[in-house]
């Protein structure tokens, strides 16, 4: 299923100037994300990988180094191309969750998708509660409501940014297979950053592991689970191996840097 | 196949009742629904708790012989307020009312505009502030004997000392809303392209609303501080000037039946403002 190259990262590096330092947060940063792959970014917290999402997303633009979208020079924001999903769901609480699903539609003067939003909204359990505020509903319904709304807008390339890292385990289980299921049946590239190694290796096609201080992708990770995949997976020998050798290599890039 | 098994209905809600603790909407009819149930039963017993102590200090007022001028009986005050409304009150208080409105919306529409601009040019709010401040610490009646020197005993001064008082705390309270909107929800509009009017109308606006709403009624009761105090110092119009006036001639129940009406004034303009936060901005109880 290797496709054509969707994202092609060169030489990346982002470094923060605050008053009293300066902060390397991603340093020369080379990897590429071909078409419909799922990608999960792991690494200690403070790693980078965040900082790389928001490179990836033309939201802040890296310091030095480029980021192409099938070929074409990141530079802004491509809001038909890229959708983002946030750690916090980020409905807005004065809007019900189909205003909310509506907004990005709004924001671009176009007609809303009623197929496909009706079609999400179903995959996602979410049928029912079109009209229910944010408030109202569970920490997981308002992350798949945010997923449905990122997926609303038909984008090549979602990129998600600890999207489960809120929510109580046996809803991250859930969310996980609802992932899975929405993305085997759309095909979406996702770059998906996480602090869960096991979530990670659930997920991921491949899983980037990054090193802190100063950000750098310090190993890939080949995951060739079969698909569609199954919760008990994850308590396969293979699985756990894999699991042992990343968890070994994120903590040892944490105590090697003193800490 | 186990990933049907979306719809974690029941253990879900559970979660979302622990949720709830911050912000965001809870279920705003039931809310409503209580607080109504629970406000007739309290407006009930304020009201009778009300009649009690005026009640009281009608009877301690006739057992002590105080004399009219030294405390103006219930009874007399609230007679006043019948009989003497329309031609002893009618019109002062129209003059106040339209003074403090001419300068609400004067000063509120400057301070909202400004909030914007320190919020689309955040680098300005440095040069702004400072004024702010000082407007807002200094009592905006010290300065109308000096606009009356300049405008005359018309209603000007007064106006321009109402919105001098009102605008900063509508400006103060809409940029803080403003600038608190959350980053993430700023990035996510971006994310989809959001011009920065389109973050100001769907985002900034409606998050910073409630701040706004308290802006707008710190900022009118520091407007009907102002009026009231404005027309004590000078002019001769308004329910101030009346207060002055009854109290010299101690005309002390007409004086009391003025005090009345200008603290119905307050309480009706607070009950607005929270009427419309209810109204508006429920998502932020």
């Amino acid at each position: 299923m290797a496709q054509a190259t969707r994202i092609q990262i060169t030489d990346v590096s982002k470094i923060y100037q605050t008053e009293t330092k300066t902060v390397e947060a991603v340093k020369n940063f080379t990897e590429s994300v071909k078409d419909g792959e799922f990608v999960c970014v792991v690494g200690a917290s403070g790693c980078g990988k965040t900082t790389l999402l928001w490179c990836l997303s033309g939201l802040h633009p890296a310091t030095s180094g480029t980021v192409h979208i099938d070929g074409e020079l990141l530079t802004k924001p491509l809001p038909d191309r890229i959708g983002m999903v946030f750690q916090d769901s980020n409905l807005l609480p004065w809007r019900t969750l189909i205003e909310n699903i509506e907004l990005p539609f709004q924001i671009k003067k176009k007609a809303v998708n009623r197929k496909l939003v009706d079609e999400l909204l179903d995959v996602a359990g979410l049928k029912g509660f079109e009209n229910s505020y944010p408030g109202e509903l569970s920490g997981g319904m308002k992350q798949r409501g945010s997923i449905v709304r990122a997926l609303a807008q038909d984008p090549e390339v979602l990129l998600m940014d600890e999207p489960f890292g809120a929510l109580d385990a046996f809803t991250r289980e859930e969310m996980n297979l609802f992932l899975l299921k929405v993305w085997e049946r759309t095909r979406k590239t996702i770059v998906f950053v996480t602090h869960s190694i096991s979530e990670a290796i659930f997920l991921a096609d491949r899983v980037w592991v990054m090193s802190p201080r100063p950000g750098r992708l310090s190993r890939i990770v080949d995951v060739d689970f079969p698909r569609p995949r199954d919760i008990d997976l994850q308590f396969e020998p293979k699985f756990i191996e894999i699991l042992k050798s990343i968890r070994e290599d994120v903590e040892g890039s944490k105590s090697g840097k003193g800490q | 196949m186990a990933t049907d098994n979306l719809a974690d209905k029941i253990p879900d809600f559970n979660s979302a009742t622990v949720n709830q603790g911050g912000n965001g909407p809870v279920d705003v009819s039931a809310i409503a629904g209580i607080r109504r149930a629970k406000g007739l039963k309290e407006i009930a017993s304020v009201i009778a708790l009300a009649i009690v102590v005026v009640t009281l200090l009608e009877f301690i007022l006739i057992w002590t012989h105080t004399e009219a001028y030294v405390f103006p009986k219930p009874t007399a005050i609230i007679r006043s307020l019948f009989t003497d409304f329309p031609t002893l009150y009618w019109k002062p208080l129209t003059q106040t009312v339209q003074t403090f409105f001419l300068g609400l919306i004067i000063g509120s529409t400057i301070g909202l505009s400004l909030a914007v601009l320190v919020t689309l040019k955040p680098g300005l709010d440095i040069f702004i502030s400072p004024y702010i401040i000082i407007l807002v610490t200094t009592p905006m009646v010290a300065l109308i004997p000096f606009l009356m020197l300049k405008f005359g005993f018309g209603m000007t001064p007064r106006v321009i000392a109402i919105s001098l008082a009102t605008g900063p705390m509508v400006m103060i309270n809409s940029a803080t809303g403003f600038r608190r909107t959350n980053a993430e929800l700023i990035a996510l509009g971006k994310s989809y392209g959001a011009t920065e009017f389109q973050l100001f109308r769907k985002i900034r606006f409606p998050f910073a609303l409630p701040m706004i709403i308290v802006g707008f009624m710190v900022g009118s009761i520091f407007g009907l501080l102002t009026a009231v105090g404005a027309e004590m110092v000078g002019g001769g119009m308004g329910l101030g000037n009346r207060l002055i006036y009854f109290s010299s001639l101690v005309q002390m129940s007409q004086f009391g039946a003025v005090l009345v009406i200008v603290a119905t004034f307050g309480v009706g303009i607070y009950s607005f403002f929270t009427f419309i936060n209810r109204k508006w901005a429920s998502w932020d109880a």
